[in-house]
């Protein structure tokens, strides 16, 4: 007999959230830290973002042409990737850079590992490393906004003459910072980090829409300003807690923290993998700056964690409603 | 002070307005009544007239087939017109006995009964005789539920008013309007239980008006209090208002009565009032007509037996043809092909939808967002079932508890990609249990 009206399985209703509107709010998120970096570097930052959202969104839609598959931009991943990548260039960097990172990212590191929700590496970090690698100065000749150095005070007698141009940079060699500008941050850095408050803005947006969990930033900078805290203080430093909250600051430690470590393909899906993972980048990236020899460690830490992800998945189960674990079954049998 | 509730969950678009107000209304069937052997969990029940038979209100046509089954009686008094296959909800075909309508009413004489007066026995088996089962959708056989192995070790008797599927207002208007019934049946079934046990009727905070009905109903009942539960689905499924009330678990592999609990719909509830008090087999159940398609949405006592086609009609018709009408809510409810499809003892709503949200949605990857976790009553990782069962991986499936899932639907409602999450857990978990029957 012929059906009269459509027949499908429980639950006939659903949520309005869909992906793409998830990847809007976080493009939404994005803004604030994005609009602050134009107006702190300048327009060629604007240029920088552009680019990098037209090549990432361009060779999604070529490598979906080329593998007769359907059309996948219109979930808006490509610019969320785009747009958090160009977030971690230098302002003054050429534009072909970040073109060629959005291209790696996409096509290496998303698309040929099966595309959305495939890739085991944050696909933006990924790109960046690759940077990092392939035009190693060109990606850490940081554009300074005018006047920034006046900001800072010299506290600890090392070299007078200033290499670097982030804050972190010079906070390694002794230099203190008026926390104020660096939490408004007019100092130097990649287009998108230097911003806390912008950074905070969108990560309080995102929290509220519930598109991202507290439990990986809360525990990642949790752990990681513990840490820095306890080495400070270890070493003498003058003043460990503005030392610890300057750390914080400068970076990109709340980028990575709200805006990366959150990325849901490449982190762990469970509750307690998640407090796992935060507990690692925290510990990762502690290592990276306070006792290597580098300024920076939020990306690696973060692509560190990424191929952790399905390890800590696998031991952190969440325990079914009502059922007991076998140990304690025993015990109580015993 | 926070509200009972269990961890996991949606809010879905709730949809009671619609009907909420509507007061219930007695339905006279037409002249085809349609009692399907099959609507309760269990054996079917095994049909003791013939074709020709003539019947009254109260007769019963068809006894108990097992220990777990439920008989079932005639709603009306007429001539039976044929034993055949009919269609139920779910789109299969069962045995039914057809009875055509003489509009006569005649009526078998029913024996009241003082409850005080009974044992627990007779009481027992008043509730079997009457072919009371789960009125909530289940249809388990309340007579075999209310006498579990060891009854001193039930200490709750939980009335599940909690009508947390969206839609749905019968359980709420009959607490509404037939409060001390439901509050008689509870002292009722708390006689078949120790001293200890405690009976608790049990509402989400959506409705006030009921709470407020039911806890004047209470005042003064020993052992009996109302219990407000936080507004969320699933509260109201048997595991979910157990661990929400008294913090208590129940798997899959367990009975609410080894946890001391013993959950019943107020639908339920009255019903074994009606029989042990009044002798009367259970023949109506309040039913709710609703959704956008449906002109006046409200709610119906209808008889047993009777066409979902004619409750439309008694509901003013559509107001355009739906696309979707769904036997139940829209959460846990069963798609209809077409309305012959008639009332029994579980089925409780027939709700309307113009439009069918769900053969609009467009899949996509899974992102691993994690709010099916975030839902899962069960606490499960529905999409790694889901991935699990799409393979075919029974061992996999069986290894991440997927046979806890209690196919609520929250997984695929919340799923932003909108991957048909339960759905396939279903499947594959009907399929383990199928292969586990087998051996």
């Amino acid at each position: 007999m012929e059906n009269k009206y459509r027949v499908s399985v429980s639950p006939h209703v659903r949520d309005s959230i869909t992906t793409n509107k998830i990847m809007l709010y976080v493009i939404l998120a994005l803004l604030p830290s994005a609009i602050f970096g134009v107006v702190n570097f300048g327009l060629h930052a604007l240029t920088i973002i552009c680019v990098s959202i037209i090549f990432a969104v361009g060779s999604e839609f070529c490598l979906n042409k080329l593998l007769n598959k359907a059309s996948t931009i219109g979930d808006l991943s490509a610019v969320v990737t785009g747009l958090i990548l160009a977030m971690n260039m230098p302002a003054e960097i050429a534009w072909w850079i970040p073109a060629l990172g959005s291209v790696f990212a996409i096509v290496v590191i998303k698309g040929l590992f099966g595309g959305l929700g495939k890739n085991f590496m944050n696909p933006a970090l990924g790109a960046r490393c690759f940077l990092m690698i392939a035009f190693s100065s060109q990606m850490t000749t940081y554009a300074s906004p005018s006047g920034f150095t006046s900001l800072m005070t010299k506290v600890a007698g090392t070299p007078d003459s200033l290499s670097g141009a982030t804050p972190l940079a010079y906070l390694k060699q002794g230099y203190q910072f008026d926390l104020e500008s660096l939490f408004i941050g007019n100092v130097g850095g990649v287009i998108g980090e230097t911003s806390a408050l912008a950074l905070l803005l969108g990560a309080a947006f995102l929290l509220v829409m519930q598109v991202i969990d507290w439990k990986i930033p809360v525990v990642y900078l949790g752990s990681f300003a513990i840490l820095v805290f306890i080495t400070a203080s270890l070493r003498g430093y003058d003043g460990a807690f503005m030392f610890t909250l300057e750390e914080l600051c400068a970076g990109g430690i709340i980028f990575g923290a709200f805006f990366m470590a959150t990325d849901y393909v490449t982190s762990p899906i469970t509750p307690n993998g998640k407090i796992i993972f935060g507990l690692f980048l925290g510990v990762m990236t502690w290592l990276f700056r306070m006792v290597g020899s580098g300024n920076e460690g939020v990306s690696y830490a973060i692509i560190l964690g990424n191929c952790l992800t399905p390890m800590i998945e696998a031991y952190t189960r969440p325990r079914a409603f009502g059922i007991v674990k076998e140990k304690a079954k025993k015990e109580a049998k015993a | 002070m926070g509200l009972l509730t269990f961890k996991g969950g949606v809010h879905p678009f709730e949809g009671k307005e619609l009907s909420m107000d509507k007061p219930v209304e007695e339905l006279k069937p037409g002249k085809e009544l349609v009692y399907l052997l099959s609507q309760h969990i269990g054996a079917p029940a095994k049909a003791i007239v013939n074709k020709g038979d003539h019947v009254v209100v109260g007769q019963k046509i068809a006894e108990a087939g097992g220990f777990v089954s439920a008989p079932i009686y005639a709603t009306v008094s007429g001539t039976v017109k044929s034993l055949e296959k009919r269609k139920n909800a779910t789109g299969g075909y069962v045995d039914a006995i057809v009875v055509e309508n003489d509009e006569q009413y005649e009526s078998t004489t029913f024996v009241e009964a003082d409850p005080e007066s009974l044992s627990r026995e007779e009481i027992l088996d008043r509730i079997r005789e009457a072919g009371v089962v789960g009125m909530g959708g289940a249809g388990f056989p309340t007579a075999v539920k209310l006498a579990p192995k060891d009854p001193s070790t039930v200490d709750h008797i939980l009335v599940n008013g909690s009508e947390c599927e969206p839609y749905l207002t019968s359980d709420y208007r009959m607490m509404l309007e037939k409060p001390e019934m439901i509050v008689e049946g509870l002292k009722i079934m708390l006689k078949l239980f120790g001293d200890n046990c405690k009976g608790l009727i049990c509402i989400e905070n959506n409705k006030p008006k009921a709470i407020e009905i039911m806890k004047k109903a209470v005042e003064g009942v020993d052992r009996v209090s109302v219990a407000v539960v936080k507004t969320k689905y699933p509260e109201g499924a048997e595991r979910s208002l157990i661990n929400a009330v008294t913090g208590r678990f129940v798997n899959s592999k367990m009975l609410p009565a080894d946890a001391g609990c013993v959950v019943d719909n107020v639908g339920t509830v009255m019903a074994v009032y009606d029989a042990v008090k009044n002798g009367k087999p259970l023949m109506y159940r309040v039913f709710t007509v609703t959704g956008d398609a449906v002109k006046d949405p409200r709610n119906f006592l209808v008889r047993i037996g009777t066409p979902y086609r004619e409750l439309v009609e008694a509901a003013g018709g559509f107001t355009a043809e739906p696309e979707k009408i769904i036997s139940g809510g829209p959460m846990m409810g069963f798609a209809l092909a077409d309305l012959d499809v008639p009332v029994t003892k579980t089925s409780g709503a027939l709700t309307c939808f113009l439009k069918d949200e769900v053969s609009r949605v467009h899949e996509t990857a899974c992102i691993s967002c994690g709010r099916c976790l975030n839902v899962c009553p069960a606490r499960l990782m529905p999409t790694k079932l889901a991935e699990l069962a799409e393979a075919g991986d029974e061992e996999g499936f069986e290894s991440f508890d997927g046979l806890e899932c209690v196919n609520c639907g929250s997984c695929s409602y919340t799923c932003p990609a909108k991957r048909p999450l339960a759905a396939n857990i279903n499947m594959m978990r009907q399929r383990v249990l199928a292969n586990k029957r087998k051996k």
